[in-house]
């Protein structure tokens, strides 16, 4: 079977890759993979288009500029990979509802929609509260042995380990 | 030597390279995600209910390959690290406020624009609008939550080595050969 298009890698193979490509993002950008720093930016981008360039002037900002930068371009990339890797497997499906969610919560468009919305909002949250995401900490940092991003993903865990469990288990 | 350290700052200091860069390194890493299975929800949330370990399996052995990479590149006197800084109010309370999420949303933000270029309406319209509002929010809150809760327990950009008051390689190596002890664990479960 041709490699491509194979739905699933070995997760084994699939860490390696990342790895190398997180040890290239030092040796050639100086500078780690992590995606939450480009919803920030997103969200100055917007407040720019209604308030004008005075936004950039929040505390936030000056310290993390939302601009069009290396880590915007990365979560771009991310958008070309999974779609030629989609594309490549059959995988491309409109989908509103995943599986497992349907079948614990019921085919409800606006009730996954809102789950995803609020867990979003506590995703974008907890990932610029924390300085990090699971790519941020979780791995960039780690490698690199930071206390922040062993406690950090420890502590995304913890909370998606509890909140799973009171989600699936008990409502 | 020197040849090679000037080639990266000049790779490193040319703008326009640097976002054909981030874009190409990117491409690789939705890519991967992708072929790992990293962009379904049901895989995500599979891992926090313990019926699937492919989070953990890639997670654990990217940060064995990562971490052995960037400490040689380090040593080789290529590289600068970049710790991340921490405090007990900001990386263990924001830490928990995202996992409440990663279990509602069963994406993060690097997988949640990966499921939405595959088709996943719900990581397009709910989850990257909620985490860009998310976001946002804690921009807006920042200039408060720094002068308070932020600032508890701050440890800065401290390493496990200075932590532990050990070597590098003291840590590296037990790591990851206690990593590959629970691999073997996983597999022979069956996982």
């Amino acid at each position: 079977m041709d490699i491509l298009s194979m739905k699933q890698w070995s997760p084994y193979a699939v860490g390696i890759g990342i790895g190398l490509l997180n040890c290239l993002a030092f040796l050639l950008s100086d500078r780690y993979i992590g995606c939450s720093k480009a919803f920030s930016d997103g969200f100055g981008a917007i407040e720019r288009l209604f308030k004008g360039s005075r936004v950039l002037e929040k505390p936030y900002y000056r310290k993390f500029v939302p601009q069009i930068d290396w880590f915007l371009m990365l979560v771009i990339g991310i958008v070309f990979g999974a779609f030629i890797s989609a594309r490549l497997s059959g995988e491309l499906q409109g989908v509103w509802v995943p599986s497992l969610w349907a079948a614990h919560f019921g085919p409800s468009v606006a009730g996954r929609f809102f789950a995803a919305l609020a867990g979003g909002f506590c995703v974008g949250l907890g990932a610029r509260w924390a300085g990090g995401c699971t790519s941020g900490h979780g791995i960039s940092g780690t490698i690199q042995l930071a206390v922040s991003s062993w406690l950090a993903v420890l502590c995304f865990f913890v909370g998606g380990i509890i909140t799973a469990a009171l989600l699936f288990k008990i409502l | 030597m020197g040849g090679e350290l000037f080639m990266l700052s000049s790779i490193r200091s040319n703008k326009s390279l640097q976002l054909a860069i981030g874009l190409l390194i990117g491409t690789g890493f939705g890519f991967l995600l992708q072929k790992g299975g990293l962009t379904s929800y049901d895989v995500i949330v599979g891992q926090l209910l313990f019926t699937d370990f492919s989070v953990l399996k890639t997670m654990m052995t990217a940060v064995i390959t990562g971490m052995i990479g960037v400490h040689l590149l380090k040593s080789a006197g290529v590289i600068n690290f970049h710790p991340k800084q921490g405090s007990l109010g900001a990386t263990i309370i924001g830490g928990l406020i995202f996992g409440v999420g990663f279990a509602l949303l069963g994406y993060c933000p690097g997988t949640v624009v990966g499921a939405a270029a595959q088709g996943s309406f719900d990581a397009l319209f709910g989850g990257i609008a909620g985490i860009t509002i998310g976001a946002g929010l804690f921009a807006s809150l920042y200039p408060r939550l720094e002068k308070s809760i932020l600032k508890k327990g701050y440890f800065g950009e401290l390493t496990l080595p200075e932590l532990l008051k050990a070597g590098e390689w003291t840590i590296i190596i037990p790591l990851c050969i206690m990593i590959m002890v629970l691999f073997i664990f996983l597999e022979k479960s069956g996982f």
